[in-house]
């Protein structure tokens, strides 16, 4: 089995001179394909300069980031837009959908970037509203939905075009316990279809649902544990 | 279109993102649209205005007549010039020294208020001169007569009106017979004269003509005259015909040789090429002043363009988040600011050709169809030149970049 995500020695750096920030001092860690990954901190550690950087949204300083074996430092612009519309699913903390546009259009948007035609595109966009429980609400603009529907409607965006790997920065974070609960079944979900998810959790029991739980302190992993050896490939 | 970052994404996607992002914002993108309508209607109709104006001078000085030699002073000589005067226009009739001269007529001319009942109106000029003019400026009458020589000599009150003046003083009523107090001094109408048509800055109907004598001795006194207008025999003699006046004026007036006259003697076509130089400034003027809308209209987009990508920078961020690529990115905004511009330039033409339809300050616009495609493709070079550089800025943001934009 292949890792999906291989990052060695990565670092980031924000700002200089006085400003300077070191947000990653050299991480290392390697994701296998189908792993549940929950990634906690605190607050200020470098977590989402991680996730950012594993969804191609931002570039490391120094580090290789390899992607389903390929080096994604090599990549052009135009590579990497392909990259994040194929290969990833970003959900972030807050929501991000684009506003004035319907629940449908905004699940739709990656398979047009894919440059998926209309029917299928349709199809495919009401088949993942389905799956998170949200055919009903198609036509809603995002200021109609609840946030915990809002989530969902995102979630959906993400999974749409079917990403190996599913990324997540505190996904429910802004959620009651309900919406939460929501939200984590069908990452569950995508889960047990063999898709890859890395989250960031502050909560204990949301990251409970994940096989594998690494801790992030300033800029480094310190601590990395599998409750049960999925593929027993863990270092 | 053929996004080089990404020839799947369809054109039709493109516009529609472009289209709904306008329509996102409908105030500020007609707003927009006001602003380059604007532009392109005063390029189009400023234009159609100075073209129009050189088309009426050309007009109104053809309708001087034919074979016709204008006779004025030459301004700015000091005290030893000399004014143009009766014996002058007299003097130019004269069969051996002058043959090419068929008629000469003195002019004098000045602004009268002709009041006639309880009826008011200001005549631009009223002109005293001898029945002459009357063949010579090609002027020929619609109802009653014209007055003759004998009328000339015994100085009466008679008065022949141009067809706007008749018009505004009797309002359609026969003005034959009437009497009109011209500045408190009373007149007889006894003719009225055919249109020559309205020709813009100076409309030749809009006039009063009197014996010269008439007018001397009651309105501008005995001095100089205006003008001497002078007929040649034929259109080829013409030449001769301002050589010679030009001998008898300059020995009238004892100019040597080696001196400037202090009168000019003008055909129409040096007429018609001074007036059509001064017209040509006055378009080139027009011209630049609606251009610099245009470009006013150009910054407008722009600016608007500046707001909407600042604005919607972290959509932007979703969309690049999502995999939208830097060409799609780049051609939703240039086609939101292209389309801007092209409704704003279709709608400028649309209001620009309406305008001209109607008379401006006397002048019958024409419309010259070259400023219209000008006008045209500038708006829209406007829309990709201004619109691509915010729509650049916008689409070369990291994706976290534009995500974290508040
Ligand atoms: N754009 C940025 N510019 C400067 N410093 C930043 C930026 N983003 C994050 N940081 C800093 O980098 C460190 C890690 O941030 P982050 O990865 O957001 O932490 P976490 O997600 O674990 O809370 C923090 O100290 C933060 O202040
Ligand atoms: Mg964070």
């Amino acid at each position: 089995m292949n890792p999906v995500i291989e990052v060695t020695a990565l670092h980031k750096t924000y700002g200089t001179g006085e400003t300077e920030v070191h947000a990653l001092r050299g991480v290392d860690l390697t994701v296998w394909s189908g792993e549940y990954l929950a990634i906690m901190g605190a607050s200020g550690s470098g977590k989402s300069t991680l996730l950012n950087v594993l969804g191609c949204l931002d570039v490391p300083t120094r580090g290789t980031y390899k992607l389903d074996g390929i080096d994604v430092g090599d990549l052009n612009e135009r590579q990497l837009s392909l990259v994040r519309n194929r290969k990833i699913g970003f959900v972030f903390q807050s929501y991000n959908l684009v506003p004035r546009t319907s629940a449908l259009s905004n699940v739709e948007l990656p398979l047009i970037y894919a440059g998926v035609g209309r029917r299928e595109r349709r199809k495919r966009a009401v088949a993942a509203l389905e799956m998170v429980g949200l055919a009903d609400r198609s036509g809603h603009k995002p200021n109609q939905l609840s946030g915990g529907q809002q989530q969902r409607v995102a979630l959906a965006r993400a999974l749409v075009t079917g990403p190996a790997m599913v990324l997540a920065d505190e996904p429910t974070g802004n959620l009651d316990s309900e919406s939460t609960d929501e939200v984590l079944a069908v990452f569950d979900r995508l889960n047990r279809i063999g898709r890859t998810i890395v989250m960031i959790t502050h909560e204990d029991h949301v990251a409970g649902r994940a096989a594998r739980t690494v801790r992030v302190s300033d800029g480094q992993i310190v601590e990395d544990t599998s409750r049960w050896h999925r593929t027993g490939a863990l270092t | 279109m053929a996004q080089d970052g990404s020839p799947d994404v369809k054109t039709g996607e493109v516009l529609r993102f472009a289209l709904r992002g306008l329509a996102a914002n409908k105030l500020r993108s007609g707003l927009t649209t006001l602003g380059i309508m604007i532009g392109v209607a005063a390029v189009i109709l400023l234009v159609a205005v100075g073209s129009g104006a050189s088309a009426s001078i050309e007009q109104s000085i053809a309708g001087l007549g034919t074979n016709v030699l204008t006779v004025s002073r030459a301004g700015g000589q000091g005290s030893t010039a000399r004014p143009l005067t009766v014996e002058d226009a007299k003097a130019l009739v004269d069969p051996l020294g002058a043959p090419d001269v068929k008629a000469s007529s003195p002019v004098v001319s000045t602004p009268v208020t002709a009041v006639s009942g309880g009826t008011s109106y200001d005549v631009p000029q009223l002109i005293g001169t001898n029945p002459e003019y009357f063949s010579t400026s090609n002027s020929a009458v619609a109802s009653g007569s014209l007055f003759t020589a004998d009328d000339v000599s015994f100085g009466r009150k008679v008065l022949v009106l141009g067809p706007t003046t008749a018009q505004e003083l009797f309002a359609g009523a026969d003005p034959v017979g009437e009497q009109v107090l011209l500045d408190n001094i009373q007149f007889t109408v006894i003719g009225v004269l055919q249109s020559k048509g309205s020709s813009g800055l100076a409309n030749a109907d809009d006039t009063a003509i009197a014996p010269l004598t008439a007018v001397q001795n009651s309105l501008t006194g005995y001095g100089q005259v205006n003008q001497i207008l002078v007929q040649s025999t034929s259109a080829d003699s013409m030449s001769a015909a301002q050589a010679e006046i030009t001998a008898i004026l300059s020995a009238r007036h004892r100019i040597a040789a080696n001196q400037t006259p202090d009168f000019r003697v003008l055909s129409q076509e040096q007429l018609l090429a001074t007036r059509t130089t001064a017209t040509e400034t006055f378009t080139v003027l027009l011209a630049s002043v609606a251009a610099i809308s245009l470009l006013v209209g150009g910054i407008g987009v722009t600016n608007i363009m500046l707001v909407t990508v600042t604005e919607r920078i972290r959509e932007i961020g979703i969309r690049k988040a999502i995999g939208a690529t830097r060409g799609v990115i780049l051609g939703q905004f240039l086609t939101e600011a292209t389309l801007l511009s092209l409704f704003g330039g279709a709608l400028g033409v649309a209001a620009g050709v309406v305008g001209s339809q109607f008379t401006i300050a006397g002048i019958t616009p024409v419309v010259v169809p070259g400023s219209i495609f000008l006008a045209f493709g500038v708006s829209a070079l406007i829309g990709l030149f201004f619109g691509s550089y915010p729509a650049g800025r916008a689409a070369s943001l990291r994706p976290i970049e534009a995500l974290r934009h508040d």
